[in-house]
């Protein structure tokens, strides 16, 4: 019996380990969004084509992906050959220029292309503390029903595709 | 050597008074009182960007943003309610450095008073084993 209870640290110490192992290697950056399956939320923006206040009006219908980039953020140029691939597949995203000016974004798209159906300004990054942004790039997929359906934080490419397409309803 | 120590103070004094004269430059508050409640949200809203740093202590664009958010709150006169609420509708709990009490939070509240429980509990059945054998020794 009481060698028994000698043995209690060693149980201890394997259920301990246990436990920390199956942490290993998960991704600590990982942050679930608090928006998913809540309506995308009210917003004022300007487009950078124009100079009126728009709200959801201009948003296409059905679903779509909102993608937060900017032209100071490097991983925003990687993933925009892809964005564009998409685009031409039919793929509706909205483009938030975030945190940034609209000269530079103009002759972003002019350069590189605009896989956009629209893009609005949020050049106070307002809007992507409304949609618990962090930094860019960001994607969201929004459902036909308006809802935020999933968040991808950083660059979108064949892969992460094929993990929002699930969310595209 | 007095030398050294005299520079080494002196760096450790800018250290400390340099960014809250920056912070005091930079935001008005209507009173004392609104400045300490700025002062207790950033220190208790976690930045969601980073691991394990306040919005207070975090440089990072988006702990700025939040910072200048909370200020624009307190300054309004919204609750400190009101503004955590904010930040967990759009961050969820993660922001939160003092978790609200709920079944899924009930072991990271109590576990170390449970823990210290069971550990009172073996040491008074320790000793009273021991005292047991002392008698009949």
């Amino acid at each position: 019996m009481r060698k028994a209870l000698l043995f209690i640290p060693f149980g201890v110490f394997v259920v301990l380990g246990v436990l920390f192992y199956m942490q290993l290697g998960k991704d600590v950056h990982y942050m679930p969004s608090a928006l998913v399956g809540k309506p995308l939320p009210e917003f004022q923006l300007v487009p950078l084509e124009s100079s009126e206040l728009v709200g959801h009006e201009s948003l296409p219908k059905g679903p779509y992906l909102i993608n937060f980039w900017a032209t100071w953020c490097p991983s925003c140029s990687i993933e925009h050959e892809y964005l564009m691939a998409l685009a031409a597949e039919g793929v509706p995203i909205v483009g938030i220029d975030y945190k940034d000016e609209a000269d530079a974004a103009k002759q972003w798209l002019l350069d590189k292309g605009d896989p956009y159906a629209v893009v609005l300004q949020d050049e106070m990054g307002y809007f992507g503390v409304d949609m618990g942004v962090t930094g860019a790039p960001e994607t969201f997929v929004v459902d036909s029903q308006g809802r935020v359906a999933y968040r991808h934080q950083g660059v979108v490419n064949e892969a992460v595709w094929q993990t929002l397409q699930g969310y595209m309803r | 050597m007095i030398w050294l120590r005299i520079i080494l103070l002196t760096c450790l004094g800018l250290g400390v008074s340099l960014p809250a004269l920056a912070a005091e430059e930079l935001l008005h508050f209507d009173n004392p009182a609104q400045e300490q409640r700025f002062q207790v949200l950033v220190e208790e809203l976690r930045c969601p960007k980073c691991q394990n740093q306040n919005l207070s202590d975090s440089n990072s664009t988006i702990a700025t943003d939040l910072r200048d958010q909370v200020y624009r709150m307190v300054v309004r006169g919204d609750s400190n309610e009101q503004i955590v609420n904010y930040m967990v509708a759009r961050y969820g709990e993660f922001v939160l450095y003092k978790p609200t009490q709920k079944p899924s939070t009930f072991l990271l509240w109590y576990g170390p008073f449970i823990l210290l429980g069971i550990g009172a509990v073996i040491f008074v059945v320790v000793i009273s084993l021991n005292k047991r054998k002392k008698g009949k020794a």
